[in-house]
């Protein structure tokens, strides 16, 4: 499904602004017995999927989404944040997929018998985790979502030094060919960020409606 | 005015002072400086061998390690890289002529589906500061590449790395395509990347994971150390 594009952010009405979302994540409303545990890049999109659906069960919390720029901590961030909400909650379904983590993610639901979304990284289950498995051919695709496309500067331009050493592009850069934007909304002004991104790192660009792909249907079974 | 830099005239340092100085502009990233200093030295009859060893490398050493620690981030870390490979531009025609002592051979790559060569290339200018002879043979490669690169250059080391979650386990169909043409035992095998850890590592039938480029180097010199311990016994 594609969403409206409403940013009102989390469940309860509560904003959640993308640099908040980036840098200190979401807290949890203390309400529902299923608490959802996200990627901050994903909060937009699990707060409306839960509002558009009337899931009442269902809370969300979310770790900072920079985490993705240290994959090896997403694992440790997690396990303290399940122990810090476990108690309050029947159910705990980790919004994340691999996200680079080498297993890490998944030794983690194992330990705690939890489930996490579908694949390895929000553009698959974005696209749809088979659908997005079959590009073999797109090995040189950078992707962005609607929230990489708001915050391409605080997530990729920045962490990389890009601001300040454009000259690196080629290193990060040289071997992808385009960007691939994997729009969840129908947003003239995302397109255009997203096209903005790929002048900028001097790629092609290619937007792809994708809406919510798997999300909506792995949170259904929470 | 007592707040302002005073600007550093290179020639002027002494050696040990320039070599210190180097360390820092290297840490700075500062390419321009370090070809500058390199010439210097070599100008003062400095072996290229001693350069790359007590400047660029030693330097290195200190960003890898502060990288480790959480200091230093990626755009710093290339940054240096840029300035030792600057250096090392200068040294590696003049090591060659010097016949600077080679520890061994080393074939390097990112595997099939992988695209990300920033941490191989690292590993490759750190190896061939430490004196091996490196042949990076880029990203994507099918195991055939590595297989056939590891024979042509006569590599003791065969390294692998993947940023992805899902082109790592391609190292496995690597190694287990070298177990069933019966030459896996004639390489040590490396592996590296962000993903990886010591048990993935140890699971695919690698000889050792790598956790970034300063241990990419000590593995690999304790592992041809063995090795030369093996064949004189």
């Amino acid at each position: 499904m594609s969403l409206p594009g409403d940013p009102s952010g989390a469940p309860g009405g509560m904003t959640a602004p993308d640099d908040a979302l980036n840098s200190d994540g979401l807290a949890p409303t203390g309400t529902g017995r299923v608490l959802v545990l996200a990627c901050g890049a994903l909060a937009r999109e699990i707060a409306d999927l839960i509002r558009l659906n009337g899931w009442a069960h269902m809370d969300l919390a979310c770790l900072p989404a920079i985490l993705h720029n240290t994959p090896d901590r997403i694992a440790p961030a997690l396990r303290a944040a399940i122990e810090t909400h476990r108690p309050r909650y029947d159910r705990i379904l980790i919004g994340y997929g691999d996200c680079g983590s080498g297993g890490g993610i998944d030794a983690l639901c194992e330990d705690y018998g939890l489930d996490r979304l579908p694949g390895p990284h929000c553009y698959a289950f974005y696209e749809g985790v088979d659908r997005f498995l079959a590009h073999d051919e797109e090995i040189g695709a950078f992707y962005l979502t609607d929230f990489l496309a708001r915050q391409f500067d605080a997530f990729v331009i920045r962490p990389l030094g890009l601001d300040r050493h454009p000259e690196l592009r080629e290193a990060y850069f040289g071997h992808y060919d385009k960007v691939v934007y994997l729009a969840q909304t129908e947003d003239p002004h995302l397109d255009a960020a997203a096209r903005a991104a790929a002048r900028r790192l001097g790629l092609d660009y290619e937007r792809r409606a994708t809406g919510c792909g798997d999300l909506g249907s792995a949170l259904a079974r929470a | 005015m007592a707040d302002e830099e005073e600007e550093i005239i290179l020639s002027d340092l002494d050696d040990a002072e320039l070599v210190e100085q180097m360390m820092d502009d290297l840490y700075d990233g500062l390419k321009d400086e370090i070809t500058e200093g390199v010439n210097i030295l070599l100008e003062r009859g400095w072996a290229p061998y001693r350069i790359l060893t007590e400047a660029l490398v030693a330097g290195m050493t200190i960003v890898g390690k502060d990288f480790r620690d959480g200091i230093l981030f990626v755009p710093e870390v290339l940054l240096a890289a840029n300035a030792m490979k600057a250096g090392m531009s200068i040294l590696k025609p003049l090591l060659a002529e010097t016949g600077a002592p080679t520890i061994g051979r080393m074939v390097i790559g990112t595997v099939k589906g992988d695209i990300h060569d920033i941490g191989q290339n690292l590993v490759t200018m750190m190896m061939e500061g430490a004196g091996f002879e490196v042949k990076n043979i880029g990203i994507n490669n099918p195991l055939e590449n590595f297989i056939e690169a590891a024979g042509e250059f006569d590599a003791d080391i065969l390294g692998m790395s993947a940023l992805l979650t899902t082109t790592m386990p391609y190292m496995k169909v690597v190694i287990d395509a070298m177990k069933e043409q019966g030459i896996r035992d004639d390489y040590i095998v490396l592996v590296g990347g962000a993903p990886l850890n010591e048990e993935f590592g140890r699971a695919i039938g690698a000889d050792a994971y790598c956790r970034d480029a300063a241990v990419a180097v000590e593995t690999a010199k304790e592992f041809m150390a063995r090795r030369h311990n093996r064949v004189s016994a």
